[in-house]
């Protein structure tokens, strides 16, 4: 095979995958309300996008969502990580099955079970966020656990001790020597979380308040609806994404190339 | 006064909790749901229930279909495209991969509207090919997630074995099916879990492509507007029966699935 038709082949399931996206991010600019014919440049869409206020509730509450659930996760699951990690083998075996069960599952079946659960069986109202909360940390956390406990095992372990014979407390020297080795996989669980809890549907869907969307079940919703307007402006919802993730990825590679450049150079 | 010491391994405790009320909890009572009727009582009526309506048995059949195919489909591409990718030496294969992972980082409702306008130009009408709209849509959604670990797996081979066997005599050819091939299936195999099961419980992507309903997740999610969680709890319990039974068969999961989420790009 030669490499040019190995450059058509990767070339080709790239446009499979880019050419909806970047033919609806085009289209946003236009007032045409379907795919086909180009009607002429056209901002509306982007008006309709930030000044619905139903559409910026949306947007905004998925990002507090997003950023809270990945935060608790990201708390529970590396103290969760740090207590596996230091506990007998039994009980290490515990949580390393427990926290696969989730990650294994159907979101599916998370977000209905948990649903039975707090709402049917313990009446916890879904207005209170809580179930929702409770859902994303449930999606999330075990993710955070397999990021942080890669670190661990990577750690010397015998720089904790060291910091305990010099005279710091448990807690101090789990703080100072710890926790900086492990940083970069807590750092990546949180990052992983924010994605995870951005893209999901399952579990907000069943979980959370009737009054309340995040961007996939509002999505989901609308393209079934008929309102042309909240259609194109979802649209230019694809464009703003689309463009914020290039932003996103583009940065935090270019940084981790620096710091491996740097890194080269001190050794 | 009991005064508490602090130790490395009570940190722990909380997520310990937190999963067990979480995690373990719901699920105990989705398995108590499902083999009790509206009165409390045992039955197994939901169970029988299930394996004899026609339509749910037709619904499983269809999702078993719809994932087999959206799997291999997904395979067919993913396979070359990573192999090409980790093996041909392009100038910038950093970014090619990154292109390839980043829809999964676009929130999948978006995408999928996008497929769908596309989709409707093509096609006019997209509930005329129910079958083909599932599988395409299903591929274009998961295929990154079958990308990222084949090419992993390819990657990291040593090139060093290719040319053993070509000193041996093998021909392009016998070595790629003799060493790569045998080689890339630990990627392969978290890849098709990747997909598979996803495949067989996303019924957000066939509702918002042609308003179906036709495939196992959504039977639970008609129970659950239907207020039915006896009959929900059962569906979702048999999912869960098929998902137990596929990840023995795939020798569990391992950490796979968060190098698939993209996790160690960021």
């Amino acid at each position: 095979m030669t490499k040019s038709f190995k450059r058509l082949f990767i070339i080709l399931v790239l446009i499979f995958l880019y050419a909806p996206i970047l033919i609806l991010i085009l289209y946003s600019f236009t007032s045409s309300t379907t795919i086909g014919a180009i009607r002429g440049f056209s901002l509306q869409n982007y008006v309709t996008l930030f000044t619905t206020p139903e559409l910026r509730n949306m947007i905004i509450g998925t990002l507090l969502l997003a950023v809270g659930s990945a935060a608790i996760a990201t708390l529970l699951g590396t103290l969760g990580a740090i207590g596996s990690f230091y506990s007998s083998r039994r009980l290490g075996i515990v949580y390393n099955s427990l926290n696969q069960v989730p990650v294994i599952n159907a979101d599916v079946v998370t977000g209905f079970s948990l649903c039975i659960l707090l709402v049917e069986v313990l009446f916890i109202d879904k207005d209170t966020f809580i179930p929702l909360v409770a859902g994303h940390v449930v999606l999330c956390a075990p993710f955070v656990y397999l990021s942080v406990i890669p670190k661990l095992k990577q750690m010397d372990s015998y720089i904790y001790e060291a910091a305990l014979d010099l005279g710091a407390t448990p807690f101090r020297a789990l703080r100072r020597v710890v926790l900086p080795q492990i940083a970069s996989g807590i750092i990546s669980g949180f990052a992983l979380a924010i994605t995870l809890s951005l893209d999901d549907y399952f579990i907000a869907t069943y979980t959370k308040p009737s009054t309340f969307d995040t961007i996939s079940t509002y999505v989901v919703n609308a393209t079934k609806g008929s309102q042309t307007s909240i259609k194109t402006a979802l649209w230019a919802l694809c464009a703003v994404i689309f463009v914020a993730v290039v932003l996103v990825v583009t940065v935090s590679n270019l940084r981790s190339a620096k710091k491996e450049e740097t890194e080269e150079h001190a050794v | 006064m009991h005064i508490f010491k602090f130790s490395r391994k009570s940190l722990g405790i909380p997520y310990l909790v937190f999963l067990i009320f979480f995690v373990v909890l719901p699920l105990l009572v989705l398995f108590y749901f499902a083999f009790t009727n509206g009165q409390g009582r045992f039955t197994f009526s939901n169970l029988t229930g299930f394996f004899t309506d026609p339509n749910a048995i037709g619904t499983l059949a269809y999702s078993f279909a719809v994932a087999i195919v959206t799997t291999a489909l997904c395979l067919l591409i993913a396979y070359p495209s990573a192999y090409f990718l980790a093996t041909a030496g392009f100038r910038r294969e950093g970014v090619l991969l990154l292109l390839f992972i980043m829809p999964m980082w676009i929130n999948f409702s978006l995408r999928i509207t996008a497929l769908k306008e596309i989709l409707t130009v093509i096609e006019g009408n997209l509930a005329k090919f129910p079958f083909l709209n599932a599988v395409v849509g299903m591929t274009y959604d998961f295929l990154p997630f079958m990308i990222l670990p084949i090419y992993n797996t390819i990657s990291r081979l040593d090139p060093s074995l290719i040319e053993a066997a070509k000193d041996l005599g093998a021909n392009d050819r016998s070595a790629f099916l003799k060493v790569t091939l045998p080689l890339s299936m630990p990627g392969i195999i978290s890849g098709v879990s990747m997909v598979f099961l996803p495949a067989m419980t996303n019924y957000v992507v066939l509702d918002m492509l042609y308003n179906s309903t036709y495939i196992m997740g959504s039977l639970i999610g008609s129970y659950f507007s239907a207020y039915n969680w006896h009959g929900g709890s059962m569906i979702a319990l048999i999912l869960l029966a098929i998902i137990i039974v596929f990840n023995i068969l795939t020798g569990g999961s391992d950490d796979s699935k968060t190098s698939g989420a993209g996790g160690s790009l960021l």
